[in-house]
């Protein structure tokens, strides 16, 4: 199973998706997300999807659920990147991640994490 | 009855009138036409056709109907493509069926043979109207194409903002378009705020409701936020009494009024400049 990398840059974590995730995959980032949000204490999340392609139900639930996993930690989520045809997919299933952040790309996201700093 | 001879001789006979049987066909073609083309024109289209109808009726060589098939189908589909009325474009063929019916009435002993002849100018008429119709469909559904690619421009409003002005009733196929081009456009801009003007669009149901509502969320997961603008009296009207909801998504009567709120949002204001 592969493992998602979690960087810190100042105090904010920075989540880059380089694979197709697997479902595994997207649990096991759940997990270390909250350890390492404990272990910082930072204050906000960007979980960069540029490189995913698919984006299936159940991701699209578990990315919702990282954010609100991380709101418990006074941590805001916002979710960058997103390819077009993956937004119009998810809009198709109803998903529309309520309650997640999102912005064109990282550097929308550090902006809109400052703004509210 | 040998077809074949009877035919055979039949075309012989009507080479021997050639001339006069085109003159008089022309003339009835024009009649039809009512100069929209001109005589030598027709006159030119007819000799080429009729020298191929000698040829198929000969039977000399095989291509020959197919090449008259061709001719045909080609002049039909420029008729249509030319804007003459489906009866226009038959008359061309059933024309001759006079032409030489004119010529026949005083040689009695060819009647067998007209009937023939006839039979095949039928044939023939049937496929000149199957061509000019499957060429009006071709035509229509090129437009529709057409429509369906102008009808969506999306357009930069300002650093930051742009605008789709929706004309049109939107249905699933336009919505996806609308969606695609939009979430490009974001992607290629770099914009954070996007106006859907629905002026153009003549009514509002649950359904045109339902399209924009997914427009708007497919814009919210690039980070983009939307203003639906164009609102018309009777279009609010229609949405209340439907029970649409639009939720947290801001509405605006105009499209001016939707560009000042995300101007605002964006920080940004316009004022008038200082008279110098």
């Amino acid at each position: 199973m592969e493992r998602v990398p979690i960087s810190k840059i100042g105090t904010t974590l920075f989540v880059s998706i380089q694979i197709d995730l697997q479902d595994e995959s997207v649990m096991r980032l759940q997990e270390d997300l909250a350890d390492v949000l404990v272990a910082t204490g930072a204050r906000g999340v960007i979980i960069d999807i540029t490189a995913m392609e698919v984006v299936d139900s159940f991701t699209g639930r578990m990315l919702a659920m990282i954010g609100s996993i991380s709101r418990l930690f006074d941590a805001e989520t916002v979710l960058v990147g997103m390819r077009p045809a993956v937004a119009i997919t998810l809009t198709e299933l109803g998903l529309s991640l309520r309650g997640l952040r999102t912005a064109l790309n990282a550097e929308k996201g550090l902006e809109l994490l400052n703004g509210r700093a | 009855m040998d077809v074949n001879s009877s035919q055979g001789r039949m075309a012989a006979y009507m080479r021997d009138h050639q001339d006069k049987v085109v003159g008089r066909w022309t003339e009835l073609v024009l009649a039809g036409l009512r100069g929209r083309t001109s005589a030598p024109e027709v006159r030119h289209e007819l000799d080429d056709l009729y020298s191929l109808v000698l040829r198929a009726m000969s039977g000399a060589d095989e291509q020959a109907l197919g090449e008259l098939r061709a001719a045909l189908a080609e002049l039909s589909r420029s008729r249509a493509r030319n804007g003459f009325s489906p009866s226009e474009t038959a008359l061309g063929v059933f024309a001759l069926k006079d032409a030489v019916y004119e010529l026949v009435a005083d040689a009695a002993e060819l009647v067998p043979e007209y009937l023939a002849f006839s039979r095949m100018m039928d044939d023939l008429g049937l496929l000149t109207f199957e061509t000019y119709a499957a060429a009006r469909e071709q035509i229509i559904a090129d437009q529709a194409a057409s429509m369906l690619e102008l009808s969506t421009p999306v357009i930069r409003l300002w650093e930051g903002i742009i605008a789709v002005p929706l004309v049109g009733t939107l249905d699933s196929a336009r919505t996806q378009l609308v969606m695609e081009k939009l979430l490009e456009t974001l992607v290629a801009t770099g914009a954070d705020h996007a106006v859907l003007d629905i002026t153009g669009v003549p009514t509002v149901d649950t359904e045109v409701a339902q399209h924009l509502l997914k427009t708007v969320s497919a814009a919210r997961l690039l980070g983009a936020e939307c203003i639906v603008s164009g609102i018309r009296p009777q279009v609010a009207q229609t949405i209340v009494s439907l029970g649409i909801e639009f939720g947290d998504i801001a509405t605006k009567a105009t499209l001016a009024d939707a560009l000042a709120h995300a101007l605002s949002r964006t920080g940004q204001r316009v004022e008038k400049a200082d008279p110098a």
